[in-house]
């Protein structure tokens, strides 16, 4: 697993409250969140990250380069892609209502990651993540989604599921502890 | 589809895998046709009408093609490669596609209370000052800084020089006329940016419209340049050039930036967007950062 990609919208500040601290700061794979918010001019996403996250924290931009053991995240207002071994931004129109866009970035990086991407729904109003999920699905990588009774708001995770793009929901607290053992009980895998 | 949500020990779906590993070989062979397919869909539109989108960054590129795609009702990249090339209506389509468009008036509040701060100050000892907006979109940009301009009293000594590829998108530019519900949002960006009267000094509302007034325009010149292929036309005091260079890849950007620097007078400033920066372009070390936060530079060499 190289490329962990996050969507969140309604209720994900509670439920990356509780995923967050459990992330090693020594995983190997670059995680990338998209968290739909209104685009404020004071944005207190880079904060609450910095608090609950062991992994350095970093607003990716135009370029950014991707690296293994870090937390990016999609800045307010902008689509965050996957283009080879950096980030790419953009501000075409909301694609399931919302920039940054969750089907944005998990199509992108289900194209340069394939196998080695896994895709994680967590609570959020709307239905975007669903077509994210279904891509990272035929490009054989892997999905989770958090068990939509345990969600704040249950219809991203409901969309994903209803998809057929999902395969596995879970407990927010068990999200972690599988991808951890996803990434080591397939060894020295990609 | 496991839930789990009950067990305490959740399977590691080592079948997921097996049934992925086939589709996989066969998506790969698509994705390297569906490249194929984009790189000579790119190189005709380049041979035939000239607009040269072959450095434009590629995951957002492939993104609008497929959009393209959709939306001419067409099933490839090929087939509307053959539509784009015989119908120049449909090259017309395409380009408003591919321009991402997406703007505001005093989008970014920051960057313009900086213009008002700390750019203001340096124009002042200018007796004419000349400003090019790079990539200006539907112009509401342009009549931001215009009116900044108009109340810190030196629009009469400036000509703002706006430019974009596209010409139907220019021509809206020209015309200034918004819809008026976008106003509302638009007179709080105007107030937090430091704006000293009321937005509505500006525009005249008319059948749900906003259309700007005359004085606004007169010291504009709207005009069609390509950042790609077209050259230099004048030394300008300030460039601002906002979300245009996200969308080309680093080759071109850094042909970009260098087309920038040459067009600007020593100790002329360069706004760039929010996500933007000055870092790792062959420029950098010729350019100060006024403010860095909010992508101001001077060209100091
Ligand atoms: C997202 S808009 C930015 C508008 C405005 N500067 C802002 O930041 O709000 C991008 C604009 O760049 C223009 N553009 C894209 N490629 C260009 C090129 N090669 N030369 C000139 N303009 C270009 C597009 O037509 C579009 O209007």
């Amino acid at each position: 697993m190289k490329f962990i990609g996050i969507g969140t919208s309604l209720g994900g500040t509670q439920a990356l409250k509780t995923l967050l601290p459990l992330l090693p700061p020594g995983l190997p794979a670059a995680i990338a969140l998209v968290f739909h918010r209104a685009p404020e001019t004071n944005d207190t996403l880079p904060n609450f990250l910095e608090q609950h996250s062991r992994m350095p924290v970093e607003e990716a931009r135009d370029k950014t380069p991707i690296r293994a053991g870090r937390l990016y995240f999609a800045p307010a207002d902008y689509h965050l892609l996957v283009e080879g071994d950096h980030f790419a931004l953009s501000t075409e129109a909301e694609v399931s209502y919302a920039r940054p866009s969750i089907d944005v970035l998990f199509e992108s990086a289900a194209e340069v990651y394939g196998k080695e991407m896994l895709g994680i729904i967590l609570t959020g109003a709307g239905r975007d993540g669903a077509e994210g999920c279904v891509a990272i699905k035929r490009a054989g990588g892997v999905t989770v989604a958090q068990t939509p009774v345990t969600a704040v708001c249950r219809s991203m995770p409901e969309a994903a599921l209803a998809n057929d793009a999902i395969d596995i929901a879970l407990d927010v607290e068990h999200i972690v502890p599988f991808l951890v053992r996803w990434q080591y009980s397939k060894g020295s895998a990609g | 589809m496991v839930d789990s949500s009950n067990s305490q020990d959740p399977l590691i779906g080592t079948n997921i895998q097996r049934s992925n590993q086939q589709v996989l070989r066969l998506e790969q062979r698509n994705d390297d046709i569906e490249n194929i397919e984009i790189k000579l869909l790119l190189e005709g539109v380049y041979l035939h009408y000239g607009f040269d989108f072959r450095h434009y960054a590629p995951a957002s590129i492939k993104r609008r093609i497929w959009h393209c795609v959709r939306e001419e009702k067409l099933n490839s990249i090929s087939a509307l490669q053959e539509r784009l090339l015989y119908n120049s209506a449909c090259m017309e389509r395409f380009l408003l596609i591919l321009s991402i468009n997406v703007t505001a008036l005093f989008r970014d509040v920051g960057f313009y209370r900086v213009f008002r701060e700390k750019i203001v100050p340096r124009l002042r000892t200018y007796p004419f000052i000349r400003i090019w907006h790079a990539g200006c979109s539907s112009g509401e940009e342009v009549y931001s800084l215009a009116i900044l301009l108009q109340e810190e009293g030196l629009y009469d000594r400036v000509r703002l020089y706006a430019t974009d590829m596209n010409e139907v998108i220019l021509a809206r530019a020209r015309d200034g006329i918004y819809p008026l519900e976008k106003m509302m949002a638009y007179e709080k960006n105007y107030r937090s940016a430091g704006g000293k009267k009321a937005l509505t000094d500006y525009y005249t509302a008319q059948y749900g419209r906003a259309i700007f007034h005359g004085n606004l325009k007169k010291n504009i010149v709207w005009s069609q340049h390509n950042l790609v292929t077209d050259g230099s036309f004048n030394e300008f005091h300030v460039i601002l050039c906002r979300n245009v260079l996200i969308y080309f890849d680093q080759s071109l950007q850094e042909r970009v930036h260098k087309l920038l620097y040459n067009s600007l007078i020593t100790f002329g400033m360069l706004g760039l967007g929010q996500m933007e920066s000055i870092r790792f372009s062959p420029c950098e070390a010729n350019y100060g950062a006024i403010d860095s936060l909010e992508k101001w530079y001077s060209k100091i060499r």
